[in-house]
């Protein structure tokens, strides 16, 4: 029992973060509406992002940024004593990124509309069918 | 489709909680991730770069060449947005909305007047007629300015506290946002237009690109702001947190212009001229 509740906090980061994978896996996968799909494609790359934030964490270790200001002298920094900062830094600019390349999406997801005057995945490939014989 | 996707997603799901019985636990200090350059960065920032956020040293100089090519990545996204989306031809619309100010009343004229009527008692406003609210525009009036110098507040706090181009950078853009929300998009428009915005989103990028390509002037490598000692008079790892601050203005200034410029193309569907 007390194994199994070790093994559950010790990896209850990554099982939440699958989880939350997941949701959006799901929503890119089952919904027609193209703006669900990109909802559901930010769930995933927030997922992705909070996977990476959980791995810099370390046990009694503080932000990274080195303890530094008037009355305080320099000292070893001990590695240990901070947190990992790169997976920071890899998400700091992906959050970014991450809302640009929403823009760019919901930019194309716009003019899917004004083409077919719908967002409904279906309903544009009925109307792409029905274009496709009369043309040939 | 609901039953298979809910199969794919549910094997999926299982597969990846198997494989984290492999992953270290929690907050180990001593998992991969952690001890491969991370201690190298923890230990010796401040040493070589004499910037105590480890996070600002890591972001804008040892990985310089990421953060400008996720600079040039935000870039691309707003130049795609615009091509995507601007429709430059004006198409004027049929009726005109006015509202008298002093009185509060909505006017409509259904035929152009020549010379438009804006007078300091008309005010021109959107044909998806916004009513008009006081309260939200007294409240992001004052929200607004305050805003903006946190912003400025965290680029240049970047160095010595969490902050830094990109989160000062959206800060920004999202004041200018706000303020585009609370009046609507023509105000906004006369403050900060387009032409300026792809402007600066253009500019941000020539600073970083700029700062790394003086370090090759002055016989150095590409982003090897330790040469700008040179110029700035001061020892080589002073000067390398004088070129991490430049960087952050030009990655800020990027992810500001960017920003503003979505939110007009998008809420006006690439008419900008009036939208949300």
């Amino acid at each position: 029992m007390n194994a199994l509740l070790t093994l559950i906090v010790s990896r209850a980061n990554y099982w939440m973060t699958i989880a939350l994978m997941m949701v959006g896996l799901y929503a890119m996968i089952a919904r027609k509406n193209l703006v669900k799909k990109i909802i559901g494609m930010n769930i995933l790359q927030t997922a992705v992002i909070l996977f990476f934030i959980s791995i810099g964490a370390k046990k009694d270790a503080t932000i990274p940024i080195v303890r530094h200001g008037a009355g305080i002298h320099n000292h070893a920094v001990q590695a240990a004593d901070y947190i990992n900062p790169l997976p920071h830094v890899l998400m700091l600019t992906a959050i970014v990124v991450a809302v640009s390349t929403l823009g760019v999406a919901l930019a194309l997801a716009i003019r899917i509309f004004q083409q077919y005057q719908t967002l409904e995945e279906d309903e544009i490939l009925a109307q792409l069918q029905d274009k496709a014989p009369g043309k040939e | 489709m609901k039953t298979p996707a809910i199969l794919i997603v549910f094997v999926f799901g299982s597969l990846l909680v198997l494989s984290t019985l492999d992953f270290p636990p929690w907050g180990d200090p001593a998992a991969p991730a952690s001890v491969h350059v991370s201690p190298h960065y923890i230990e010796q920032a401040m040493a070589e770069t004499s910037v105590p956020n480890i996070v600002t040293a890591v972001l804008a100089d040892y990985r310089g060449y990421d953060t400008l090519f996720e600079t040039i990545v935000i870039f691309t996204a707003g130049v795609a947005c615009l091509f995507l989306l601007r429709i430059f031809r004006r198409i004027e619309p049929e009726s005109r909305m006015y509202r008298h100010i002093p009185t509060g009343i909505t006017l409509r004229i259904t035929k152009p007047v020549s010379p438009p009527l804006e007078t300091a008692e008309f005010e021109r406003i959107d044909l998806m007629w916004v009513p008009y609210d006081l309260v939200v525009k007294t409240a992001c009036r004052l929200i607004v300015p305050f805003s903006q110098l946190f912003a400025l507040y965290v680029i240049a706090h970047g160095h010595h506290s969490p902050g830094g181009g990109f989160q000062g950078g959206v800060i920004l853009g999202a004041s200018i946002i706000l303020y585009a929300i609370s009046n609507n998009m023509r105000a906004s428009l006369v403050r900060f237009n387009e032409k300026l915005a792809v402007l600066l989103c253009g500019l941000g990028v020539l600073i970083y690109a700029g700062t790394g390509a003086a370090a090759i002037l002055l016989g150095a490598n590409y982003l090897d702001y330790g040469a700008l000692s040179e110029i700035l008079g001061a020892d080589a790892i002073a000067a390398r947190s004088f070129g991490i601050l430049m960087v952050e203005i030009g990655v800020g200034i990027t992810v500001m212009a960017v920003m503003v410029h979505l939110y007009y193309s998008l809420a006006s569907a690439g008419r900008h001229d009036e939208g949300l």
